[in-house]
């Protein structure tokens, strides 16, 4: 089965120069997990055969190497040794590390509800990586199952270092797991330009979003939770005084901002435990009462990322277009623009494309192929919209500049 | 122009004369740029050293610079922010690195640079350290240079970096203040928005150049390029250096190991690995420096777990023996480190098939969590036989959430490493101890002092390594065993030669007007001979 959808992707390989293409690292999971890393192809047709041949359940995208993978024995030991020299910036954000924020599941689950999660990631991950670091060949794939990966592929994402793709990496992270039971939040006072941003992205993601299709509100643990960012004592038990006369997750987060409002405005004259007012207090101590309300946001949206995948040059990833094995659904590209109307729910799986294949074959009369007239071919529209397009004409222009080079210019595997 | 000929012509040492006399030729500025190359002390180690050396001054410069580095490693230990130390570095490295004159403290410099990076090139933990030492070592004599010499050391080593344009400048003004403010330097953030502080105090690069900068979010990031000032000016310098000196570390040790080494078996080798063992204790990526393998076996496990492990991996022992699994960094961590202590690959199949049996019963482990184990020993993959965690790695990991691997100390809340530490069964002053320098980050003395707590005497080497915890714990528990079972050998008055029964009566002499030491020495030499 999979042959037949892989070889519906593989159609539009670009023309890459041979000798780059053939360092590029694949790696196959075979039937019963086996992993044959370090596969090397000439060229899409090659890749394509060797799909059909092996019938992979899952293909890995590794980094390019100074030499061709396949023949690296040879060249170990050597001067000049094996090592990967240019591989995209990728990112990997994974469901399953939001497990203390989220009610409606655990590890693998998925589904509508927190999905916002996701696309809040995305968004905030789109904007960092243009606006901050300017790059824009970025495109987000949906992972199969509970995740979503990133890709640039701007040829100055390539050529970073570990060290500088560690850098950003770092960058984005301000979630920095869990420290004392609330997590640990890089955020001060007054926010870098970039958490800003992120901040009032996620302020309306949290309210619109997160808190209506999640209901933190409703579950007492998570009440708990949250109140453990406030600063102080009198204020958790003047909110949850409050939250007792009050039901609803959204109702009872205008109670709690009110809350925090109020006293930030008389300058955090603390509310003393028995709820009469102490004076004195100051604009700092305004602005951590201010803070614990982005703090939660932050906590409980801010992208969580899987460090480790992003640091190292030669972290495998999961290739676009691929059947995740578990779910058999296909791993598709997600338009940054719709990820707040992206579900995972309804994403094609193997089944419903072969379905459509096989019902489909009067299309194929017509003269189109096959598989344009399935679920794929918006997949693969989005693909080339969103990312490829782009991508393909940055290339072009170049090379039209570096058009005495006799090297072709790198692109992508497909 | 102008700024390229103050740049080029301002030495340290330079007299007014001299730049009256510059000459207005481009030309002429280039080659008193390069002049002032050497006349600025500190140097990119681009080049390497010429001429001949005796092999005891390599040997001897090397240990002084040797000597600097370790110091600026212990001010790091003891809780020292990079910003602090400028003064004890600068100090550390006139008194070691001091030389009658300017030739040769030059000569020295460079020497002992390259001199090291022969001994710390060979292994990934060993280049980490010389790379965060001399690192810091550079910023801080950067640091110390006066601005025009700074500028003049980046001219000379091709690192032209170019200030704000006014408009440029005005652009971004706001967002500038506003990083300012998320580092809490709301007066300079106040200054700078008063328009106070001039354009070119800021510098625009491509944000490659300054990934801690990046890291840390202290500068502003606008399409690619990071805004440096000019207070972060020596990350700038230090990019490149670090970039450097990486690289050059890992082909240095390609080479020492395809060439070198062989050929200097007699000469070089000898000194050269031994300066790298000098400061660092011992090496764990070496596996003759481990655990001997097969001194261990899973069923030893649970007790030396008690006896032995430091809180980290006891914390992964009991989460692993609790929930039967632990998240693949835990895996990592814990299982490294029990091949440190000897645990033999065959053992440790059977000990995490035994611990995650419940969760992943005998099929499933070995689909899913083998392929680990096995990996851990080099016997998967690309077959590379990891390290053991040092100390430096594992606090510098964050876990996530449903994650037990890191260091505790940082980790834990106070209450939470309190009753851990009292589960490890560790004396309440010592708790204390431990609480308080977690508490102020000082997260490897507050090992020691738990392990000391532990032990009940001291811990003269520091803690730098799990491994090194249980084998000086171990160390430690062997002593006493050894005094323990003299006693008992006196105390029973065993048919023993003569010799051993009055150590044993000695031995209790000495125990009981409270002097430890001298008789434990004895009781230990009469075991050994008896």
């Amino acid at each position: 089965m999979f042959k037949w959808l892989a070889y519906g992707n593989d159609g539009k390989h670009p023309k890459t120069d041979a000798g780059f293409f053939q360092r590029r690292e694949f790696c196959f999971t075979l039937d019963g997990d086996i992993f044959v890393r370090y596969q090397s192809f000439k060229d899409g047709g090659e890749l394509a055969a060797a799909l059909k041949d092996r019938c992979p359940s899952k293909i890995d995208i590794g980094p390019v190497y100074n030499v061709d993978p396949q023949r690296r024995a040879a060249y170990q030991g050597s001067g000049q040794g094996f090592s990967p020299v240019e591989r995209e910036l990728v990112f990997d954000i994974d469901l399953t590390d939001y497990d203390d924020v989220r009610t409606c599941g655990k590890e693998g689950h998925i589904c509508g509800k927190c999905w916002p999660l996701m696309a809040a990631a995305i968004k905030i991950l789109d904007a960092g990586l243009r606006q901050d670091f300017g790059f824009q060949h970025v495109f987000f794939v949906y992972s199969g199952r509970r995740g979503v990966h990133c890709w640039v592929c701007d040829e100055r994402a390539r050529k970073l270092t570990d060290e500088q793709r560690s850098a950003i990496a770092a960058y984005f992270a301000v979630y920095k797991g869990q420290e004392k039971g609330i997590a640990k939040l890089a955020t001060s006072l007054d926010d870098h330009p970039a958490i800003k941003r992120a901040y009032d992205l996620l302020q309306d993601a949290f309210e619109q979003r997160l808190l209506p299709e999640q209901q933190l509100l409703e579950d007492e643990q998570q009440c708990q939770n949250v109140l453990a960012y406030l600063p102080n004592e009198a204020i958790r038990n003047a909110v949850q005084q409050r939250w007792q006369r009050v039901h609803g997750s959204e109702q009872r987060w205008e109670v709690l901002k009110e809350i925090v409002e109020e006293e930030a405005k008389v300058g955090g004259s603390m509310l003393t435990v028995d709820g009469s007012r102490r004076q004195g207090g100051d604009a700092r101590a305004a602005k951590a009462l201010r803070k614990s309300i982005k703090d939660i946001v932050c906590a409980y949206a801010y992208p969580r990322l899987d460090m480790e995948v992003s640091k190292k040059m030669n972290h495998l990833l999961k290739a676009p277009f691929c059947v995740h094995p578990k779910t058999g659904k296909v791993c598709v590209p997600i338009d940054p623009d719709a990820a707040w109307e992206f579900d995972p729910d309804t994403v094609c799986t193997v089944g419903g494309l072969l379905n459509q294949l096989n019902s489909g074959s009067a299309a194929a009369a017509q003269g189109e192929e096959p598989w344009r007239a399935t679920d794929m071919a918006a997949a693969v529209d989005t693909f080339r919209l969103c990312f490829l397009d782009a991508l393909q004409q940055d290339v072009k222009a170049g090379l039209a500049e570096k058009a005495r080079a006799a090297a072709a210019q790198p692109t992508l595997a497909w | 122009m102008a700024t390229f000929l103050a740049a080029g012509a301002v030495g340290r040492q330079r007299s007014a004369a001299a730049v009256a006399e510059a000459p207005h030729s481009a030309a002429a500025a280039a080659t008193v740029a390069k002049a002032s190359r050497s006349k600025v002390a500190l140097s990119m180690y681009a080049d390497l050293p010429d001429g001949e050396i005796a092999i005891e001054e390599f040997e001897r410069f090397a240990m002084d610079r040797l000597r600097v580095l370790k110091g600026i490693d212990d001010l790091k230990v003891k809780g020292f922010r990079p910003d602090q130390m400028q003064d004890k570095v600068i100090e550390l490295y006139e008194r070691h690195m001091g030389a009658p004159n300017r030739e040769e403290r030059q000569r020295k410099d460079v020497i002992s640079h390259f001199v090291l990076r022969l001994a710390y090139c060979r292994t990934e933990d060993l280049r980490r350290w010389l790379i965060a030492q001399e690192c810091d070592l550079f910023r801080a004599r950067f640091k110390e240079m006066v601005p025009s010499d700074q500028r003049a050391f980046m001219e000379a080593n091709e690192l032209p970096f170019r200030p704000l344009s006014k408009d440029e400048f005005t652009e971004v003004q706001q967002q500038l203040a506003q990083v300012l403010f998320s580092l809490n330097a709301g007066q300079q953030a106040a200054a700078l928005l008063r328009s106070e502080v001039a354009n070119d105090g800021y510098y625009k690069v491509p944000f490659e150049q300054v990934p801690d900068l990046v890291a840390a979010r202290r500068v502003y990031l606008q399409a690619g390029y990071a805004y440096v000032s000019k207070d972060q000016m020596s990350s700038l310098v230090v990019q490149p250096f670090r970039a450097g000196l990486s690289k050059a570390l890992v082909v240095t040790a390609r080479r020492w190991a395809a060439v070198v080494a062989p050929e200097e078996a007699d000469r070089l080798t000898p000194v050269v690995e031994s300066l790298s063992q000098r400061y660092l204790g011992p090496d764990y990526s070496d596996p003759d420096k481990r655990g001997v393998v097969g001194t261990i076996s899973a069923a030893d496990i649970p007790k030396v777990a008690r006896q032995s492990f430091p809180l980290c991996m006891m914390n992964m022992y009991q989460a692993l023996h609790e929930s039967h699994h632990l998240k693949h960094d835990g895996r990592m961590q814990f299982g490294l480190f029990l091949k440190g202590i000897g645990l033999p690959l065959e053992e440790a199949i059977r000990f995490w098939r035994t611990e995650m049996a419940p969760v992943a019963p005998g099929e499933k482990f070995d689909k899913q969590y083998l392929y680990n184990v096995r990996h851990n020993y080099g016997k998967e993959g690309n077959r590379k036989d990891y390290t053991p965690y040092t100390c430096m790695k594992v606090i510098s990991s964050t876990p996530g959430v449903g994650q037990v691997h890191g260091c505790p100390y940082k980790t834990f809340s106070q209450e939470s490493l309190r009753s851990a530490l009292s589960r490890l069964q560790v004396a309440p002053a010592k708790i204390d101890e431990a609480c308080s320098k977690a508490a102020a980050g000082h997260y490897q003395l507050a090992c020691a002092a738990a392990w000391e707590g532990k032990h009940g005497c001291a811990c003269e080497t520091g803690i730098n390594h799990p491994n090194q915890y249980y084998e000086e714990s171990r160390k430690a528990l062997g002593e006493l065993q050894e005094n323990n079972a003299a006693a008992a050998a006196g105390q029973q008055q065993l048919p023993e030669t003569p010799g051993a029964a009055d150590a044993g009566r000695q031995l209790q002499a000495v125990l009981g007007s409270n002097g430890q030491q001298p008789g434990s020495e004895h009781a230990a030499k009469v075991q050994r001979t008896g």
